[in-house]
């Protein structure tokens, strides 16, 4: 099996480079100009010398290797220098990937400086989700059909299918304008420093987490429920329950490790989504994280971000997909992998 | 197996009591529609300038209490384009110049009434007062003696001679380089006086390090960062030392700058605030939501909101609504050159003279694209004449742009002093004067099928434009007047970054023109006119021969318009200036150049106990955030 798993990593290096070039690529060909932004005052000649100072009048090619120059070990040799202070040589001229909106920037800089916020934000949201769902799946499976079960299904069915876009907007008309509860705008300096600084987070976190957290619930909710429903038909849980064990027992130590392996996996695969953070979320109560940061970067044609951000994702992607593959090995010892 | 049904009868009921939970919540119900408007970046410019919901900026004149520096607490800010740098020289987006303006400064600003004020000089050299030489080509300003740079340093003439190297050099990729045209050199005299000489007479001395647009740059700072090193000067471009109010602290890219008082500031008690917070991000409608209804925000940038929506915002009686009109106008540009797809490579190439005795006058690269490819139709005055006459532009100024927008008929509708009024027909929508009109041209409807024929050619339109719903709205009304004339118009809408970009391997660009009209806003910078209106003029012509870079993108020369030009840049007197501004302007709307439709203005709010605030279009609306100050 360990074989296996190094059979897995060594092949996603070449789908990682060539996931690296189709982005490139097709970022390259997308029609547009990050001085399409400028306002209309500044010349044309003018636009053509600032696209100069931005390296785009290079060859495709060049621009590629460049980019994975930096990206491979430019970038990597730096947080190497940054965690340990050792200074390697030619560290001064090492160029590093820099955004073109905010002229200089180094990308790696903005996305650690935006992850806090994704992570306080859209993490602690969809840990919430996990812990309300599993329960509310499992209970509503057990006691299919009651009032219970009504509720949550009825819940389930109105957060599924009401885009965070409206719960949002709602959420801010009711607790913002009208009972001016929490504040619709998220401050991202605020450091927890003491209680009312905690509280202060605490209030600014609770109707974006909240927002979220009721979409991704729903489905997952549902989820579980349709999994546990699934196990408790099955000849097992009779052959339990006809042995004389209690239902707590049956349904702890039989059901739920059975029909929790497709839910575990569903949540180790949704982690990533975490780091590409929650665009129109994040956008709404402006908590600028790196969802924020990548349609920003998008509208304003800043490609080494784009790029740098939108690769960082499919390597998390990649490397979950890996993980999850082997929680399924640890959980279910009838799978084995050659 | 049972199939389970997704609605119960319980699980209806249920559904129904939580719907109607979640409607009584509503207040008003309609509120909480998402209201669009997060019109593209493009707009950024210093462009987006806004009409007052009660006309002109709010004096609530200064007299600030005497508090003292920092006594004030926090001042939040929101723009919903989130700032990316405090260096105007490399960026040119409105909230960059914005975020910016509140540390750096120029030597003058213009106000709201778009005069020009000393604020790092001692006063604004003029011809009166000798700072302005006789013959035109020098201009000395002396600076101030008591500022001090955020780091406590002194300003000298020579940080003012550096701005100047700074933005000049190759490489830099300076976005401002085209308010230092004409500048042969700047030199420090002594410590506090500095000397700009120009090439020839310039009759306009006032474009470099005048408004925010040209703030002076600390010289022991941005030392290392001229030319290609300008782009990774990431230090120096977020967090620029400054001589203005306040100072940044933090900067986080994209999403909010924290400002303190600057502690070497020249007045002692200002500024007031002891924090100022710009917030970037969200859209349009909810930073106005935060100022106008919840109060989280003082003070809310380029509210481009439905005027219904933002009424109703007002009327929670928390802030104020603002607006100030610079020279933007959004208007139609006519291509004189035939888009018609099947000509190939020549497709919009061509160089129109009326009177085809004009080619030899022509710059000799461009004889040969002169009147080779003329617009079937376009290139007839009165044909565009009819085309305006058709518009009724107060339905789009109080549908679309509400306070944000104003009716003018022309291509510089301010300052006053240069506006024309010799165009005021179009005004008022004349479908009937337009059918008349272009029946006596002869343009009728031969064929029977509802369009008419100019020459045989029947008169389709491509329209074209950025994707905003404005714009969309705004082509869907014209589309329907100019069926009202017998003119057939097919829409076309093209994501901002490609549309005003300038690559010039995409067909869809401003600058190649590739449909019969384009809508688009552009207007003058600063107060002066002569840089704007040389948009027009011959060797600005977009072809190929410039790789569709030419400002001139209708295509459009005529030598008198050029001669006139000429003229006005050997013209100091301003009443003459004026005259010749509106003889051009004029020239461009009786030719069929562009149609003007609205006169845009900058919208913004700012909470009902914020004071002094005063509202600038001329210039970055933070000119003054010196003497802003808090009263409940």
């Amino acid at each position: 099996m360990g074989n296996y798993f190094i059979r897995r990593i060594l092949t996603a290096i070449p789908t990682l480079l060539a996931i690296s070039f189709v982005i490139f690529a097709v970022l390259d060909l997308a029609p547009g100009d990050p001085t399409g932004t400028l306002p209309p005052q500044i010349k044309p000649e003018v636009r053509a010398q600032i696209r100069e100072a931005l390296g785009l009048d290079e060859p495709f090619h060049v621009r590629y290797l460049l980019w994975m120059k930096q990206f491979f070990i430019n970038e990597p040799l730096n947080i190497l220098e940054e965690t340990t202070g050792i200074t390697f040589p030619g560290s001064e001229d090492r160029l590093r990937i820099t955004s073109w909106s905010s002229r200089g920037k180094p990308v790696i800089d903005l996305i650690v400086e935006r992850v806090p916020q994704t992570l306080w934000v859209v993490g602690f949201a969809y840990l919430l989700a996990v812990l309300i769902a599993v329960p509310l799946g499992v209970i509503g499976a057990i006691r299919q059909n009651s009032i219970f079960d009504q509720i949550s299904t009825v819940l389930a069915v109105i957060g599924y299918s009401m885009p965070t876009f409206f719960t949002g907007l709602l959420a801010i008309v009711v607790f913002s304008v009208n009972l001016k509860w929490f504040p619709s705008v998220y401050n991202t300096t605020l450091e927890v420093t003491d209680w009312a600084s905690f509280v202060a987070q605490i209030k600014q976190m609770a109707m974006p987490v909240g927002v979220l957290a009721f979409f991704q619930t729903a489905a997952l909710s549902r989820y579980t429920r349709s999994s546990v429903l699934d196990n408790l038909k099955q000849d097992y849980v009779r052959t339990a329950y006809a042995k004389g064990f209690r239902e707590r027992y049956v349904v702890f130590r039989h059901v739920l490790r059975n029909s929790l392996i497709p839910v575990v996996t569903l949540v180790a695969l949704g982690i990533p989504q975490i780091f590409a953070g929650a665009i129109i979320t994040e956008q709404i109560f402006r908590v600028n994280g790196l969802g924020a940061l990548l349609i920003l970067s998008i509208q304003s044609f800043d490609i080494p971000t784009v790029q740098t951000v939108t690769f960082i994702f499919a390597v998390l992607i990649v490397a979950f997909n890996l993980i999850a593959d082997m929680i399924y090995a640890v959980l279910d010892p009838r799978i084995t992998y050659q | 197996m049972k199939v389970t049904r997704l609605f119960t009868p319980m699980r209806l009921a249920i559904l129904l009591i939580a719907l109607a939970f979640v409607l009584a919540a509503c207040p008003g119900g309609q509120q909480a529609a998402p209201a669009e408007e997060a019109a593209p970046a493009e707009e950024a410019a210093p462009a987006e300038e806004a009409a007052p919901a009660e006309e002109a900026a709010p004096a609530e004149e200064e007299a600030m209490p005497a508090t003292g520096r920092g006594a004030g607490g926090t001042l939040t800010i929101l723009y919903w384009q989130a700032a990316s740098l405090a260096n105007p020289y490399l960026s040119g987006g409105t909230k960059d110049i914005d975020a910016s303006a509140i540390t750096l400064e120029p030597l003058a600003n213009y106000d709201e009434n778009g005069e020009i004020v000393p604020r790092l000089a001692v006063e604004v050299p003029t011809l009166e007062n000798g700072g302005f030489s006789e013959d035109l080509t020098s201009i000395t300003w002396k600076l101030r003696p008591d500022v001090k740079w955020s780091n406590g340093a002194p300003l000298t003439a020579e940080d003012v001679v550096f701005t100047w190297q700074y933005c000049t050099a190759p490489d830099t990729g300076c976005a401002q380089i085209s308010q230092f045209e004409g500048i042969a050199n700047v030199e420090a005299l002594d410590d506090l006086t500095v000397k700009i000489t120009f090439e020839g007479p310039m009759p306009y001395p006032y474009n470099a390090f005048v408004g925010a647009l040209t703030p002076i740059l600390h010289k022991a700072q941005f030392e290392n960062c001229v030319g290609a090193a300008a782009q990774t000067c990431t230090e120096q471009n977020l967090m620029p030392h400054g001589t203005g109010p306040y100072k940044i602290v933090d900067f986080k890219v994209n999403d909010v700058v924290i400002y303190e008082p600057n502690e070497y500031y020249r007045e002692p008690d200002k500024p007031y605030f002891s924090q100022v917070i710009f917030k970037g991000g969200g859209d349009a409608a909810a930073a106005a939501r935060a100022v106008l209804e919840t109060g989280e925000a003082d003070y809310a940038w380029n509210l481009q909101v439905e005027p219904q929506i933002l009424q109703s915002m007002e009327a929670a009686g928390l802030g104020t609504v603002v607006a100030a009109f610079a020279t933007n106008v959004e208007r139609l540009m006519i291509n004189k050159a035939n888009p018609d797809p099947g000509l190939g490579d020549m497709r919009s190439v061509n160089v129109y003279v009326s009177d085809p005795e004009y080619c030899s006058e022509l710059p000799e690269d461009l004889q040969e694209y002169c009147n080779v490819n003329p617009h079937p139709f376009l290139t007839d005055p009165q044909v565009v004449q009819a085309l305006s006459m058709a518009i009724d532009r107060s339905v789009i100024v109080e549908q679309l742009y509400g306070p944000a927008g104003r009716l003018t008929c022309n291509v510089l509708p301010a300052p006053e002093r240069y506006a024309s009024t010799n165009n005021d027909w179009c005004l008022t929508q004349d479908i009937d004067g337009a059918n008349a009109l272009l029946d006596e041209i002869g343009a009728v409807d031969t064929d029977g099928d509802g369009i008419r024929e100019y020459n045989g050619v029947p008169m389709r339109i491509l329209y074209q434009t950025s994707t905003n719903s404005v714009r969309q709205k705004t082509q869907a009304l014209i589309k329907q007047w100019w069926s009202q004339i017998g003119v057939e118009t097919e829409l076309r809408n093209i994501d901002a970054a490609v549309f005003f970009g300038g690559d010039p391997n995409s067909p869809d660009t401003y600058g190649k023109f590739y449909s019969d009209v384009e809508m688009y806003t552009n207007g003058s910078t600063g107060v002066d006119p002569q840089l704007y209106m040389s948009n027009w003029l011959c060797e600005n012509v977009s072809g190929p021969w410039n790789n569709w870079l030419g400002n001139n993108v209708p295509r459009w020369c005529n030598p008198e318009y050029d001669a006139l030009y000429k003229e006005l840049t050997r013209t100091a007197d301003l009443d003459q200036r004026a005259e010749i501004v509106i003889a051009l302007n004029d020239m461009l709307i009786q030719e069929g150049v562009m149609v003007p439709l609205v006169h845009r203005g900058s919208v913004s709010a700012y909470s009902n106990t914020l004071k002094g605030v005063r509202m600038n279009a001329w210039d970055s609306e933070m000119w003054n955030i010196a003497d802003w100050y808090r009263e409940e």
